[in-house]
């Protein structure tokens, strides 16, 4: 029997960014909100004297549990796909906060090239250079109108930083300045100086100084301690929704959320979401939440499972082409990592010291920056050095032709303990009619529940992008004066271990309701009071990590939701771009 | 509280004074009691004595929790040896106490899979699919690869948890060496020993419900693990893992020695000694 709850003006599903914003926004203006994690409660308190690297990066203390539920992941249409089964190979956040606690804290802005990619990309090198299978588009938002979503998040969160000397133009500066510089830091920004480029420090949500946002919360400064990624931050210096937008949203007396809550349904009838159907995972008893505006602000996986188990939107048919749920699958895979390591013989760094965004970066061969007349790819990444913090179980790093056990490799290991650094391309991933999500035939959660399938291969512009980034932070590596440089190989085919957590699109933003799920204020085309927030409404995936823009659109979601609540409708009239997909 | 160097907080690199200002946990004043309660108690204990053998409980808890056979542990130790073994740079994988931190961790939630999607149907051919991805090594890369255990990720496809695949491994071993060298694993001398357990890392051993390089792959990555994992779970004994790679273990801040040159070392403390409690 299904308990039927008082309604509500809106449910949230899902508390990271996307659903913190959202929270905070709507109760701070009036409205019942009601969130829903399936997580537990934490508070600030579960995370000091975390600093136990086996509990947290090696066993994914603050990860989904997936004994109950996972995805399945295949390269080829024509394969069965098989469930992602261990956490190493599935990270996932999970918890008060969601993977918004974990993060790492670097922080970039999209480009005015990422928003209006499509258009741009004709523009300049004219329609040829667009591959068929590739299936890119525009936002339906441009960067100028995004702007001042990213201005708010980045105030909200603290972002500690300075402009991308080329980067697009800023309303104002990041309300803090940027952290620290390290000597492996400067040494990679005096290195790429020279050599004509234009570094600059990550942008960060480890704060490099204590600081009060404009809802009143205090965010503490870091200490570089080095327990950040993977980690809650035993300081309350790292931004994130338990020490920004979940407390404001407390506060407003409006906001309520309920921990343990796993959602199974989003209710629909007469082309209205009329609530959400979910599990208190503590009793087993099945709740109806009945809500004016319905909100989906969960991981991208979540998203898009919860959209095709309910039945709402049409999904997307690889063979037909036709269809938006599921469409568009994008990432940052392993692939969207590569670089070099350098091995230093004759310098010592204190790598044990660090902090989830310190580092530095350069966005010379990022999004359309430079010239791809002659290039096989489009589209590019910012090339990053990060000081993390070594763990000790981390750096185990050897050079290329060591063994990966015995004397050798434990010689090597130690000996290179605090004498190597990577430099790494954070590069774009775009869209292919072949990547995309739908239900598994096969493999369900714990309520017999068919999991989410991805299909995913990379293609020759992952390849030659990769190939092309490896090539420029080799020759970072050996100018900063490594001794020893091994280049990272490009491998041919994804190798379905979800490990980074940039995973995106499905249930993307458009101006066509043929080819997108969202409007640009991410309301539904096809249900105007479901609202779908995150990463799952890239259309594609830029060069850069994706923190900032997640926490923009849930601003931009935000004053939709409102508009919404207020007169109704279609907030955006739908355009018909193109007949061919 | 005087900012004298004998008052600075030999772990933490900076002196309490500091500590708070830089925090802004006064000036801000906006701190929760648990926080605020938890730094003063735990992290700035100035007197929490530093962890040896003499005041631990005298290894104690160096006994088998999951394995039930005495040759099977036996087994494991001369393996780990072979993988983390003793040289001139400081102890092995036995003086470290790897053997015992791997026996905990398959007697927890890790050996049992209580956190894995473990639903069938499981794919029969398991030895193929079961070292998915052994060749191709992307264990160096992807967003956290900076924090990730170095060890190579086939997809895993067993029906068998973590633990099951351990005791069917270390007898494995014992077996093969028996049938290629004539003599127990542990008998061997270590070239041979090596190449056994060579033999396991290509995926050349049949074993029954999953690939050999895959107990490899667990058994290198338990291996590290437990010589560098915090010595509250067994191995690293008495930070001799850290000691050998300069790692100071958990302290609560860096913030005044980030920006220098010269490289810093520190003797080593523990979550013991962090928690403090």
């Amino acid at each position: 029997m299904v308990v039927k709850l008082d309604k509500v003006d809106v449910v949230v599903v899902g508390t990271g960014w996307a659903g913190g914003v959202v929270s905070a926004e709507l109760s701070k203006a009036g409205y019942k909100v009601v969130a829903l994690e399936r997580g537990k409660n934490v508070t600030r308190d579960d995370y000091i004297g975390v600093k136990d690297e086996l509990r947290y990066t090696n066993r994914y203390e603050m990860m989904q549990n997936l004994a109950p539920e996972t995805i399945t992941s295949r390269n080829y249409i024509d394969e069965d796909a098989l469930p992602v089964r261990t956490r190493k190979e599935m990270m996932a956040g999970t918890d008060l906060g969601g993977g918004s606690v974990h993060w790492a804290g670097a922080t970039y802005r999209w480009k005015a090239y990422d928003f209006e990619i499509k258009s741009k990309t004709i523009e300049r090198y004219g329609k040829a250079k667009i591959p068929n299978d590739m299936t890119i588009q525009d936002w339906g938002i441009t960067y100028d109108e995004m702007e001042k979503y990213y201005d708010r998040w980045e105030k909200t969160a603290g972002i500690s930083g300075e402009p991308d000397p080329l980067g697009d133009k800023r309303s104002s500066d990041y309300p803090n300045p940027p952290m620290k510089e390290s000597p492996a830091i400067r040494l990679f920004k005096d290195t790429t100086k020279k050599m004509g480029y234009h570094p600059y420090q990550v942008a960060s949500g480890n704060l490099s100084q204590a600081y009060t946002n404009p809802d009143g919360e205090q965010i503490n400064q870091c200490m570089f301690c080095s327990f950040c990624t993977q980690y809650g931050c035993d300081f309350g210096a790292k931004s994130d929704p338990l020490v920004t937008v979940i407390p404001t949203a407390m506060k407003t007396g409006n906001f309520e959320v309920r921990t343990g809550s796993y959602v199974k349904r989003v209710l629909y009838k007469g082309g209205k979401a009329t609530g959400v159907l979910y599990v208190d995972n503590m009793t087993g008893i099945e709740y109806e939440q009945p809500a004016d505006v319905v909100v989906l602000a969960a991981f991208t996986f979540t998203n898009n499972r919860l959209l095709l188990l309910s039945g709402i939107g049409q999904p997307y048919n690889p063979t037909t082409k036709k269809g938006v749920i599921g469409r568009n699958f994008n990432a940052q895979f392993n692939i969207t990592f590569l670089g070099a390591r350098g091995f230093f013989n004759e310098k010592k760094f204190n790598s044990y010291m660090g902090a989830g965004a310190l580092g530095a970066t350069l966005s010379d061969f990022a999004g359309d920056n430079f010239d791809h007349s002659k290039l096989d790819f489009i589209n590019g990444g910012g090339i990053e050095l990060r000081q993390y913090g070594s763990g000790a179980i981390a750096t185990n790093h050897v050079p290329n032709g060591t063994p990966s056990w015995g004397p050798e490799f434990k010689k090597n290991s130690i000996y290179y303990t605090n004498r190597t650094y990577v430099a790494w391309y954070t590069m774009a991933t775009m869209s292919y009619w072949h990547n995309f999500v739908d239900l598994d035939p096969t493999y369900t959660d714990s309520f017999n529940d068919p999991l989410l399938r991805i299909t995913y291969k990379y293609t020759d512009q992952d390849r030659n992008m990769a190939k092309f980034g490896i090539e420029k932070c080799s020759e970072i590596m050996k100018e900063m004066g490594a001794d020893i440089v091994d280049d990272d190989e490009v491998p041919q085919e994804f190798d379905h271990v979800y490990d980074g957590g940039h995973y995106a699109g499905g249930v993307i933003m458009g101006s066509d309701p043929a080819t997108s799920a969202v409007n640009n204020y991410l309301q539904m085309w096809d249900v105007d009071n479901l609202f779908v927030v995150g990463g799952s409404a890239f259309p594609q995936f830029a060069g850069h990590h994706p923190t900032a823009t997640i926490g923009a659109l849930g601003y931009r979601a935000s004053e939709g939701i409102e508009k919404y609540l207020k007169s109704g409708g279609q907030l955006v009239k739908g355009k018909q771009e193109s007949a061919s997909v | 509280m005087a900012d004298k160097p004998t008052d600075r907080n030999e772990k933490s690199g900076m002196s309490r004074r500091a500590f708070i200002k830089n925090t802004g946990l006064v000036a801000g004043g906006v701190v929760g009691g648990g926080l605020f309660g938890g730094l003063f108690t735990n992290q700035l204990q100035k007197n929490a004595p530093v962890t040896t053998l003499e005041n631990t409980s005298g290894g104690l808890q160096d006994a088998r929790v999951f394995i039930n056979r005495a040759e099977d542990f036996d087994i494991l130790s001369a393996a780990t040896e072979r993988l983390f073994p003793k040289d001139d740079l400081g102890p092995g994988a036995i003086e470290l106490g790897i053997p015992y931190f791997i026996d905990k961790q398959l007697a927890g939630e890790w050996g049992m899979n209580s956190k894995e999607y473990m639903k069938g149907p499981f794919i029969t051919n398991i030895q193929a699919a079961g070292t998915h991805n052994i060749k191709r090594d992307q264990d160096t890369q992807g967003p956290n690869a900076a924090t990730q255990v170095p060890t190579p990720t086939p997809r895993y496809q067993s029906i068998l948890n973590r633990s099951e695949v351990f005791t069917l491994g270390l007898r494995k071993i014992n077996e093969v060496a028996q049938k290629d060298f004539g003599a127990r694993f542990v008998d061997l001398d270590p070239e041979k020993q090596d190449e056994v357990l060579r033999m396991f890392e290509e995926g050349k051993v049949e074993m029954k419900g999953v690939g050999s390089s895959n107990f490899f792959s667990l058994l290198l990555q338990t291996t590290i693990e437990g010589a560098y994992a915090d010595p509250v779970y067994g191995g690293n004994k008495d930070m001799m893992g850290w000691k050998m790679k300069e790692y100071p273990g958990p302290r609560a801040s860096f913030l005044n020695d980030i920006e220098k040159e010269e490289f810093i070392k520190m003797d080593p403390v523990s979550l013991r000694n962090y928690q403090g409690h």
